[in-house]
């Protein structure tokens, strides 16, 4: 290696470690090749090692590694309180930070027995099916980037700012809010607030028919999408897959219609559609949604894509709802619970529906302010474990497709 | 040129030796001074086409001093090669992908007799030495010694390879029509009123322009093309390992050959440099009324050509910003089971149509078809000549 | 079906395996013997009314204070507890199990725990319970691919263990 002058004196030969080739991690035919999607990729949307064993371009056998974001959060749970632990739920998904912290509020409050007034209910509401339209503006966004369609990507991202302009306005945080916290949330809205995600909510509605033309209806697309990673309801049910990975198979669960009573409480007077198909058809709220294309199966790639472009259509009815009803009710906002609360003793599980799947948290109490046990149950988790079904025999391209499908976020998996 | 040095008693191969480094240095102007605009210009629409502005502060307003700083950047990077990359192949590949590019320019007339060398294989000489350019890249992905860099050596090879049938087809078809391999003569062919133009030759020839557009861009690994480079997957595909001075090399190389492709069908099929007003000829300045005027004409000629070559690379631009990318095997599809066949389709329909209108339907100033005489007359005329 | 008919249908296919169960709690449980525990799994998915097709969610609790004084006021000796959450999509019921397990086998410390892996049942088992291998320390029998998930692969301990101390140096990187 060639040093410069002035630094020779100071070098010092690195020990390189090199493998051992007879160490390898399973059989290896001599015409296959083992390729190493490394944790620093473009297309694997965070730190996420797949190793890959192909024959030319035709991938065998994917083996995920995962592990390289873990932060030993559950591990920190049992040291401070829950209120405490609150930001870090942001961090795991943090897409969708409202909604992790939805998820473990929701938690503690069961294990205290604890209702929100409505007003905080309907905040609630807005404020996770806000997050819900962001994290999947960023899902449609990278998917695009990862397939080769650089535009689409900043045309979500444009959308995102607004929403992450309102969140704040609301609680000073972009990414990690610590909103919702236990026994409702910690400010009430600003002034102004509702007729600014008013307008949001027109300029969004104007730009999904473009994004639908330049991703979803566009040939090159649904080519490189349709028929890729087909997963079939029975091995989805399986794995613990759940949200739009579970409803692109044609399961019509989620969580805020058939989940615990204190979950579906939560929208019990909203209208909206689960989306999943149906005999064959989408629930269509408008004229212009794009036509399911002819090469598209069921369970595959361009599915899941798809049923997250229709959710945000049914989250931008929600936070309708939610603001006329917040605007109507006129009740208490609801106390958040004092960071030294004492739990009662026992345990509680508690999932919602996040925008990547359910997420659970589970709180084990012995009696005391700090819980004895914390456990975040991630939906990426279970939704990157059927990735090596998926990926079987497809072509080396159609990697990113799939992974790209999953929507996954490594700060969920590896927590 | 180079005859008029001889007659002024200088060595033959000191005058012909002197013209040739002269005309190599002019292009080599032309193909850096495009590689930096076109840099300049994808950022510019790209940005636009993503909502939002390019470079906006290193040069003013438009930011149109962002490429040389660019450029100096890149020279000032560190030099670095994998441990385990093979030395030789990959210093050496950067250069033979640039020296493929540029030759192509050699024969690339950009307007009546402005040409390095006339060819009278010109079209040939192209495409030949087009199809040289996948060598660096082949020998680019070996070594670098990865993997990933490897499949978009592999996957560029194939694709290079397969989309030069349907291209050589489509290039064949005006060739056909013409009667000639010259481009100055196919040109030339195209003079006077927009109509004159190849492209409305034929309702055939106009589908051929389509195809041949398609086969360019795939040839130039633009997207929606672009999987030897695919960002998302291969991170840089064979380019992975390279930075700095080698990087802008292949980089030069890439915007040389697509501004060399759109000049080629811009004198195949759009008309040279004749713009659809015959403006030079209306207002008296073709060659053989004046000779500085009718250079002046020439110029304009030339201006036109730019123009087209321009107008082709913005387009490829924006294909690239709004299309996905294609997978390997459904690039191998299009080629095969679509622009080959219909590139074929159109080789006969052109044939047909000129069997049965061998003048064309439309009032033509010149001729079209095979002439044997002008083919003649022309190379004696003109500058340098070849001398096989 | 209610949680008390699913206890009751448990009850007599596992006989007196099954020890404990609170129906009252926020998430009624029920407690299985290690052994039994792939059975009782088998029978809760397999058996038509009960259908337990989905399986959640499977954690490892370490009970065991190292505060010495905190240690005199609890009631419970050190032990372990598995908890696995599962539901069924198309009854709509839920129910926890509980395996009740000594902190190391055979009471040797450094002993890992053995369990039947459920990951021929539920295929999502095999993620979860690597990630319980891998945290806290119990070994499943049976597992298709046993290895470490979140931590590396050489890594030494079982972090969410009660007792874990955190090494000083990994390959040289300081840790503590």
């Amino acid at each position: 290696m060639r040093i410069a002058k002035k630094y020779q004196d100071r070098y010092q030969e690195m020990p390189i470690e090199r493998v051992d080739p007879e160490l390898v991690e399973f059989d290896v035919r001599t015409d296959e090749m083992l390729i190493n999607m490394g944790p620093q990729h473009p297309s694997t949307h965070g730190v996420l090692r797949l190793v890959l064993r192909t024959d030319g371009e035709v991938v065998s056998d994917v083996v995920p590694h995962i592990g390289y974001l873990h932060r030993c959060a559950e591990k920190i749970g049992e040291k401070v309180s829950p209120r405490q632990w609150l930001p870090y739920t942001d961090r795991m998904d943090y897409l969708a930070g409202m909604n992790m912290n939805l998820g473990w509020a929701m938690t503690v409050e069961k294990l205290m027995d604890l209702d929100v007034p409505d007003r905080a209910r309907h905040l609630r509401v807005m404020m996770c099916e806000l997050n819900r339209i962001a994290s999947h503006l960023v899902a449609a966004g990278t998917y695009g980037l990862d397939l080769g369609s650089f535009t689409p990507f900043l045309y979500t991202f444009r959308e995102r700012e607004k929403i992450l302009n309102l969140f704040e306005d609301v609680c000073g945080a972009r990414l990690t809010y610590s909103y919702i916290t236990m026994g409702g949330v910690t400010a009430d809205l600003p002034p102004g607030w509702l007729d600014k995600c008013e307008r949001f909510l027109c300029e969004f509605e104007e730009v999904i028919p473009e994004l639908h033309a330049v991703l979803t209806s566009n040939e090159i697309f649904i080519r490189r999408t349709a028929g890729i990673g087909v997963l079939s309801p029975e091995m989805a049910i399986d794995y613990g897959c759940s949200g739009p990975v579970l409803r692109g198979s044609g399961v019509k669960w989620d969580l805020r219609r058939d989940g615990e009573p204190r979950v579906t409480r939560m929208y019990e007077d909203y209208e909206f559609e689960i989306i999943a198909e149906h005999e064959g058809s989408y629930p269509q709220d408008r004229d212009d949604y794009p036509v399911v294309p002819p090469q598209a199966v069921l369970g595959d790639c361009w599915h899941r894509f798809y049923i997250r472009m229709v959710e945000c259509v049914q989250s931008i009815r929600l936070i309708r709802q939610a603001m006329e009803k917040y605007r109507e009710c006129d009740g208490p906002l609801g106390e958040p619970i004092k960071v030294t609360q004492k739990l009662p003793k026992g345990e509680a599980y508690l999932e919602t529906e996040a925008p990547k799947g359910q997420m659970g948290f589970m709180v084990v109490s012995n009696g005391t302010a700090i819980p004895w046990r914390v456990r975040a149950r991630s939906s990426c988790f279970c939704n990157l474990s059927v990735t090596h079904e998926l990926c079987r025999g497809f072509l080396l391209a159609d990697i990113p497709a799939i992974i790209g499908s999953l929507d996954i976020v490594l700060g969920e998996i590896d927590r | 040129m180079a005859d008029y040095l001889v007659q002024f008693g200088s060595p033959e191969w000191l005058a012909y030796g002197s013209v040739a480094i002269v005309q190599c240095l002019i292009l080599l102007t032309v193909m850096m001074g495009a590689a930096a605009t076109f840099t300049w210009m994808e950022r510019k629409v790209s940005g636009r086409i993503q909502d939002r502005l390019g470079p906006t502060r290193v040069g003013g307003r438009f930011g149109w001093l962002q490429s040389p700083a660019d450029g100096i950047k890149l020279l000032c990077k560190e030099d670095l090669m994998p441990a385990e990359a093979d030395a030789v192949l990959f210093r050496l590949a950067p250069y033979m992908s640039f020296c493929a590019s540029f030759c192509v320019f050699l024969a690339l007339p950009f307007s009546n007799g402005w040409v390095a060398q006339q060819l009278n294989v010109a079209v040939f000489f192209i495409l030949a030495v087009a199809g040289l350019e996948v060598f660096g890249v082949v020998m680019a992905g070996y070594a670098s010694a990865s993997k990933w860099s490897l499949y978009g050596a592999m996957r560029e090879a194939a694709q290079v390879v397969s989309y030069e049938v349907p291209l050589g087809i489509c290039v064949l078809i005006p060739v056909m029509v013409a009667g000639s391999l010259d481009l100055v003569t196919i040109g030339n062919m195209q003079q006077g009123w927009g109509w004159n133009w190849m492209i409305f030759h034929s309702p055939f020839m106009f589908i051929t322009f389509f195809i041949f557009v398609t086969c360019a861009v795939a040839s130039t690994n633009r997207a929606p093309f672009d999987l030897a480079e695919a960002e998302s997957e291969l991170v840089a595909g064979f380019l992975t390992e390279y930075s700095g001075f080698r990087w802008s090399v292949f980089f030069m190389a890439e915007y040389g050959s697509m501004v060399a492709v759109s000049g080629l069908g811009a004198i195949l099929f759009l008309g040279g440099w004749y713009g659809p007003i015959p403006v030079a000829d209306l207002i008296g300045l073709p060659h053989s009324n004046h000779p500085i005027l009718g250079w002046l004409g020439e110029l304009l000629g030339a201006c036109n050509f730019l123009f087209k070559a321009i107008l082709g690379v913005t387009f490829m631009m924006w294909l690239r910003w709004t299309l996905p990318r294609l997978r390997i095997d459904q690039v191998m599809t299009v080629c095969l089971k679509y622009c080959v066949p219909l590139a074929a389709t159109m080789f006969v329909g052109v044939m047909l149509w000129t069997y049965a209108f061998p003048a064309g339907l439309l009032p033509r100033k010149t001729p079209i078809g095979p002439n044997p005489e002008a083919a003649a007359r022309m190379t004696v005329e003109t500058t340098g000549g070849d001398r096989t | 079906m209610n949680v008390a008919d699913i206890v009751d249908q448990l009850k007599q296919q596992l006989a007196d395996q099954v020890m404990r169960a609170d129906l009252e709690c926020v998430d009624p449980w029920v407690e299985i013997a290690a052994e039994r525990l792939h059975d009782a799994c088998r029978f809760l998915r397999e058996t038509p009314e009960l259908h337990f097709d989905y399986l959640h969610c499977i954690s490892g609790i370490d009970y065991l204070e190292t505060d010495p004084r905190k240690a005199k006021r609890i009631d419970w000796e050190p032990h372990f507890e598995l908890m696995y959450h599962l539901s069924s999509m198309q009854h709509r019921h839920r129910i926890v199990l509980r395996v009740v397990l000594p902190r190391w086998r055979d009471g040797v410390e450094g002993r890992l725990l053995e369990v039947a892996s459920v990951a021929d049942i539920w295929r999502t088992a095999d993620w979860h319970e690597r990630e319980v291998y891998d945290l806290c320390g119990v070994s499943f029998t049976g597992h298709p691919d046993f290895r470490r998930i979140l931590c590396p692969e050489d890594w030494e301990g079982h972090p969410l263990r009660k007792d874990y101390e955190t090494p000083e140096e990994y390959h040289g990187i300081r840790v503590k």
